[in-house]
């Protein structure tokens, strides 16, 4: 079972994530994750989707994705040299002698602290997965 | 000239060259209808149940090269034809239905007959649409029809609220379309086809196997003219009978669960497969483990990429559209080709197993089904249209009524929807309005939409309905009969109608035949005294015929279970 991230270029309409998230709950594929937003040229939207399965498994995977009316682009991202990142935002509860010893944590982990309130902080930390 | 939104759904049909429409009208559709009223180009056959409307616009579709069109209201009218619509998606049948919804502003408020039908249809259409504003109506409606037609055929729906139907618009239909996200491929690749021609000549056991893609794509006469220069065996699948004559010599039958004993055979144990339009699927192969102990080389030519290498490894897939390919492989063999010399062998091997006459049943004091059928061949000349439900007639049918040509076995193969026959003997007719039609049923399955007897009535469908009652869901009763030893759960029919006073209800004629020695007379009689009658046959037949050869489900396809072992 492998990780793969498929990215997907889909007509903007309404409805696009539903036959994609369809298709995947039908023919039993796993979906990870999955994020989408229009692109620059807003009648596009960008599907990023995290999934596993056997070659077997992806090759239909991408080929049912293709089928899809909708679907422009099909790219299996993990096929080639890739970057991948993580971003997470955490708001953690901040008081009395642990505020000083979350600062220096986000600091070690070149986390941002973006947001203070009285009892607390909202962290930045970007990274791969496994570090987050 | 601006025209209402209704106007423009007829105006696109006509465009379309659209004869006829298969509908049941309703609020939301109700300024569609008055447009349909006011002209005479586009024909409306009135149903008497929506899932009839989108069988028959189905059957319009398999039984001529062109989209059946079906019309329906919103709400109960659209749950009505789910059922038709994933029938004729599993089957890759090319269709467009239309249908109402609520007013655009009423959408998503639980309004009076709304239902999310984009929603409820998706995973059983090609592509459907909401048309949310007017100007994208006729565009829509285009789309719809080149969506359905073209790549790998499949229903599409067109979701039209009323309110777009009232609001006036310019009318312009375009002529051809582009679409970014859809271009199917229909040139096969060059190397792979050579590479397909190269292992066709090293081949010392072939098989042609082929499946619904050869009719869907109107190869016929390109297949038999490739079979006939090759001398290979052929097979058909369920969906592909009458892609090949069955009564050339070269032909060995049917091929999966209920298979000849020859066709079987030669599918395991071939060296090389050409999978023609078929998908390997799991009542033609049987269990893949066992199919895959034998080493093979598969060539597989198919429209949908999808459709190869899902179930069984291909090692040479041509992706593309089925006449064009084998075009392309005929003009290449023209330069010297020859087959390998042990294919005469082969032959030898398959006619031992056909020489076990796999088909072949004993006559019993009672009517036989498989009797029927092939009485029912003799007496159309096997010309007529066969449409058929699903249980043990419709096995029968496929094995012993023998089809020569294309588009002349109508049935659900991939769904298995029972109550698709006599509405698919409407959509024959309508599509070929002189073709003789026979509806080879059973008494389970005619019930599943009998009202449409009323249908026939009215639009005088000469269908002959061919009921072969046993008085039990025969094919359950197989099963139980077989694996649940012998505890037949729910599958005897009791309280059964009287069949000919029901079909003389609706103004038919009906017939009951009791006895084997008046079958043929009867069938005589339905098709020429009653030739433009609707004529229900109950043919009370032996309630222990089973369908034979038989491959359990989980079986290998050698592992068939013959009626001479019992």
């Amino acid at each position: 079972m492998l990780r793969h991230i498929i990215s997907i270029l889909i007509e903007n309409e309404s409805g696009a994530l539903s036959r994609v998230a369809g298709l995947f709950s039908a023919r039993g594929y796993n979906i990870e994750s999955l994020t989408v937003a229009p692109t620059e040229d807003p009648s596009l939207s960008r599907m990023t989707i995290l999934t596993s399965g056997s070659d077997e498994v992806l090759e239909q995977i991408t080929k049912q994705l293709n089928k899809l009316v909708d679907v422009v682009k099909v790219v299996d991202l993990s096929e080639a040299a890739h970057v991948e990142r993580e971003l997470m935002l955490i708001k953690v509860r901040a008081t009395g002698k642990d505020r000083e010893e979350m600062k220096r944590m986000a600091d070690i982990f070149r986390g941002r602290i973006i947001d203070v309130t009285e009892s607390t902080y909202v962290i930045e930390l970007t990274g791969a997965s496994s570090k987050l | 000239m601006m025209i209402s939104g209704a106007e423009i759904v007829i105006r696109c049909l006509q465009e379309e060259k659209v004869d006829c429409v298969f509908g049941y009208p309703g609020g939301s559709v109700l300024h569609i209808y008055d447009a349909l009223f006011k002209q005479d180009q586009v024909k409306h056959i009135l149903v008497r149940h929506e899932q009839a409307a989108v069988h028959a616009a189905d059957a319009y579709s398999r039984s001529s090269q062109r989209v059946g069109v079906a019309l329906v209201t919103s709400g109960p009218g659209v749950t009505n034809t789910v059922t038709g619509i994933a029938t004729a998606y599993m089957d890759s049948i090319p269709m467009v239905v239309l249908t109402g919804q609520v007013p655009s502003f009423y959408i998503g408020q639980d309004a009076f007959q709304e239902c999310d039908t984009v929603g409820i249809t998706r995973p059983c259409v090609k592509h459907n649409f909401l048309v949310k504003d007017v100007k994208d109506l006729a565009v829509t409606i285009k789309k719809a029809f080149h969506i359905a037609s073209t790549g790998r055929p499949g229903p599409v729906v067109v979701d039209i609220p009323k309110d777009i139907t009232a609001q006036m618009c310019e009318f312009d239909y375009p002529k051809t379309i582009q679409m970014r996200s859809y271009n199917p491929v229909v040139k096969g690749h060059l190397g792979q086809i050579k590479k397909a021609v190269q292992i066709l000549q090293e081949a010392k056991r072939p098989v042609i196997y082929t499946g619904g893609g050869v009719i869907l794509s109107d190869a016929a006469e390109q297949l038999t003219k490739l079979a006939h220069k090759l001398n290979f065996p052929v097979t058909n699948t369920l969906m592909g009978l009458g892609g090949y004559p069955a009564t050339d010599k070269q032909f060995i039958g049917m091929l999966g669960m209920h298979g000849t004993f020859e066709a079987n055979n030669a599918m395991h144990f071939a060296d090389v497969i050409l999978a023609i339009g078929a998908r390997f699927d799991d009542r033609v192969i049987g269990n893949p483990e066992h199919f895959g102990e034998e080493k093979r080389r598969v060539i597989h030519i198919d429209i949908d990429p999808s459709s190869i290498s899902k179930r069984v490894k291909v090692d040479v897939p041509i992706v593309g559209n089925v006449p064009d390919v084998l075009e392309e492989i005929i003009k290449l063999m023209d330069g010297g080709f020859k087959t390998d010399p042990e294919v005469a062998n082969w032959w030898k091997q398959i006619d031992e197993w056909r020489g076990r006459d796999s088909l072949r049943y004993k006559q019993s004091e009672h009517i036989m089904p498989q009797f029927v059928m092939e009485k029912l061949y003799e007496v159309t000349g096997g010309n007529a249209f066969i449409t058929s439900d699903v249980g043990q007639h419709q096995m029968f049918a496929a094995q012993y009524y023998k089809f020569d040509k294309p588009r002349r076995w109508i049935n659900s193969g991939g769904l298995g929807t029972m109550g698709v026959g006599l509405p698919y003997g409407m959509g024959v007719l309508m599509a070929n309005p002189d073709a003789q039609v026979a509806c080879v049923t059973g008494e389970g399955s005619i019930q599943m939409c009998i009202q449409e007897l009323s249908t026939c009535k009215q639009y005088g469908f000469p269908i002959k309905i061919i009921n072969l009652n046993n008085g039990m869901l025969g094919m359950v009763r197989q099963w139980q009969e077989m694996f649940y030893s012998k505890r037949y759960s729910q599958s005897y029919v009791t309280s059964l109608p009287d069949f000919v006073k029901l079909a003389e209800a609706y103004g038919h004629v009906g017939m009951k035949i009791e006895k084997p020695e008046d079958v043929e007379p009867a069938l005589r009689k339905a098709f020429t005294e009653h030739k433009d009658d609707l004529v229900f046959m109950d043919f009370i037949i032996d309630p222990g015929a089973n369908v034979f050869p038989m491959v359990a489900a989980g079986k290998g396809l050698t592992e068939m279970i013959l009626a001479e072992d019992l």
